[in-house]
């Protein structure tokens, strides 16, 4: 599974249409990744580049702060899960989500 | 005064203090880390003060003013209060306009301790016509059938990517106007939106019109055409019976929707292109794929998002509801003092299958409108192609005298003279139940040439027309 989470520096970016990098892993089907994720470093800020990016991608599962209702609902036609208004850091929210744990607006210790 | 009400004040009253006021505040520490939010702000953005004290600001507000924490420091090193406007994601997904104001904290030895941020709430002076749904889409495209619901669903979050849009629907079922709908709800509004009808246009001159060609590239280019690619320059691209372009054709648009340029006819200079493609078609791609027809890489490419309009006939109640707000429409385009449809003209309507979807009933309303003569349309005034398309066992309203069982054509509602001619002989002929000479009194002609009206029209009996030969 391809999993995608909108990257603020360390921190999931607060906002799904201003975040201005993403991280792209996939992992193994065992809780762990399949690979290294890598980084995607967005030419500009836009929810409508950043939903074809996802789509194109093949992502199965996005993991992000904010996200405006339209594209939420986008995501879920297109049968791609959404883990919305988390706060905290990234790598501890893919820890997370890989373990089964992570849910939508949970604030991580990470966070702090 | 309580003597020792302001000795206890911070004490006991900073959070419900906050707490009374009507707007989202939050109090953050020289870092922007979460001091205190009240209420009105844990509403909002969802989060327990408990479970934040400490975060990041930006983190829990998730506005579009935070600029990655320079806007806050800014204040903090100005001393100076800001108010700026922008905009949050709320709890429950919402973007919401907000003013905030952010006001620098000093403490008792003036030295800089945080920010006071308030949130004002601008969704009521936002012109709902900028955030809320889109009017010329619910205008344009009506129906109350689930089916339709579901659609009208899509429409803004297939405007909300870049990708390919793919719609098919039979001929009639208001692809176009949904293609326009998805172009001006996306962020490429403000740019063109160009329509194509691969289907029209023979293979040479689709390919010079969709990608232009320079001047001298043959005989006749006596200047460069920039093509409807260019033209489309930052917007949508409407590629309609697209399942009709030809297939060496569909080679040079894949290979546009894959890199983003190509080379005009004759040109030497690769164009780059920004532009967003939707194609609509009523054939079956993918049986024109399996056939051999229709390139199955660009199926999937065009195919990205699939969205299919329903046919009239599978849109359950929305027949009525269309007769009713075209015939509100037409009336009040033409002038008309047509108010209703009689009980049993609406039932030999919906009776009717309408083969040619929206289009057709739109067209059949229109011809109502302007035949009735009455406030109400009663059967006499349907189109009489619509009785031969009935089925008679669904149809249990007295149908008006027929002139003669002959085959009429759907085109007769055509807009040129002859169908109209055709139409008008078949109205006179039902209202004086078939009798040709009070129709031809009516209609102020001759019995002759009514007759043979009639004839050129086909609208007589093959054996009277022998008969008449042989008269002859």
């Amino acid at each position: 599974m391809k999993i995608l989470l909108t990257v603020q520096e360390n921190s999931i970016a607060p906002r799904f249409d201003q975040a201005s990098e993403v991280m792209i892993a996939e992992d193994d089907g065992q809780a762990g990744l399949a690979a290294e994720p890598r980084t995607i470093i967005l030419p500009y800020r836009s929810a409508e580049e950043l939903s074809d990016l996802i789509v194109k991608e093949g992502v199965q599962c996005v993991i992000c702060g904010g996200i405006e209702e339209s594209f939420h609902k986008f995501f879920t036609w297109k049968k791609i899960t959404v883990i919305d208004g988390v706060i905290g850091g990234h790598t501890e929210a893919l820890q997370r989500f890989l373990a089964g744990e992570l849910r939508p607006g949970m604030v991580l210790p990470s966070a702090k | 005064m309580n003597d020792d009400f302001f000795s206890k004040l911070p004490e006991v009253a900073v959070s419900s203090l906050l707490d009374a006021i009507p707007h989202g505040i939050a109090v953050v520490d020289r870092d922007f880390k979460i001091v205190m939010i009240n209420e009105f702000l844990e509403a909002l953005t969802g989060v327990a003060l408990a479970d934040v004290q400490g975060v990041y600001i930006d983190f829990v507000l998730r506005s579009n003013i935070a600029q990655r924490g320079r806007t806050f420091r800014e204040v903090l090193a100005s001393n100076e209060p800001l108010v700026i406007e922008g905009d949050i994601v709320s709890r429950d997904r919402r973007k919401i306009p907000m003013r905030f104001t952010l006001a620098p904290l000093r403490n008792r030895e003036e030295e800089p301790a945080g920010l006071v941020i308030v949130l004002d709430d601008l969704s009521a002076l936002v012109n709902p016509g900028g955030i809320g749904p889109d009017i010329d889409v619910t205008e344009s495209i009506i129906g109350q059938s689930p089916k339709m619901r579901e659609v009208f669903d899509l429409i803004p979050l297939m405007a909300h990517t870049e990708a390919s849009v793919l719609i098919t629907g039979e001929t009639g079922t208001g692809k176009d106007k949904v293609a326009e709908a998805i172009h001006k709800r996306s962020s490429r509004a403000a740019k063109p939106f160009i329509k194509i009808n691969c289907g029209a246009l023979p293979e040479s001159l689709l390919e010079s019109e969709l990608f232009g060609y320079v001047k001298g590239a043959f005989t006749g280019a006596v200047k460069d055409k920039p093509g409807m690619f260019r033209l489309a320059q930052g917007g949508t691209l409407f590629l309609t019976e697209i399942g009709d372009m030809p297939l060496p054709l569909q080679v040079k648009l894949l290979s546009v929707l894959d890199d983003r340029e190509f080379f005009p006819l004759g040109g030497e200079k690769k164009i780059q292109v920004d532009v967003r493609i939707i194609a609509a078609t009523h054939r079956p791609l993918k049986q024109q794929v399996a056939a051999g027809e229709f390139r199955e890489d660009l199926y999937y490419r065009l195919n990205v998002l699939h969205l299919h309009l329903p046919p009239l006939r599978e849109r359950e109640a929305d027949a009525r509801f269309l007769l009713n707000h075209f015939l509100r429409l037409f009336a009040e385009r033409t002038g008309n003092s047509v108010k209703s449809f009689s009980d049993e003209a609406l039932q030999l309507l919906l009776a009717y299958p309408f083969p040619g979807n929206i289009r057709e009933l739109r067209n059949i309303v229109e011809y109502c409108v302007n035949i009735c003569q009455s406030r109400r349309i009663e059967p006499g005034d349907l189109p009489k192609y619509l009785f031969a398309r009935i089925n008679p066992d669904i149809s249990s309203a007295p149908l008006p005298a027929q002139p003669a069982p002959v085959p009429v054509q759907p085109e007769a509602t055509g807009k040129d003279w002859q169908g109209i001619e055709k139409e008008l002989i078949i109205e006179t002929l039902t209202k004086t139940r078939g009798n040709r000479s009070k129709a031809a009194s009516m209609l102020g002609w001759g019995r002759t040439t009514l007759w043979r009206k009639l004839k050129t029209h086909g609208l007589v009996n093959p054996a009277e027309v022998s008969i008449d030969k042989e008269e002859g």
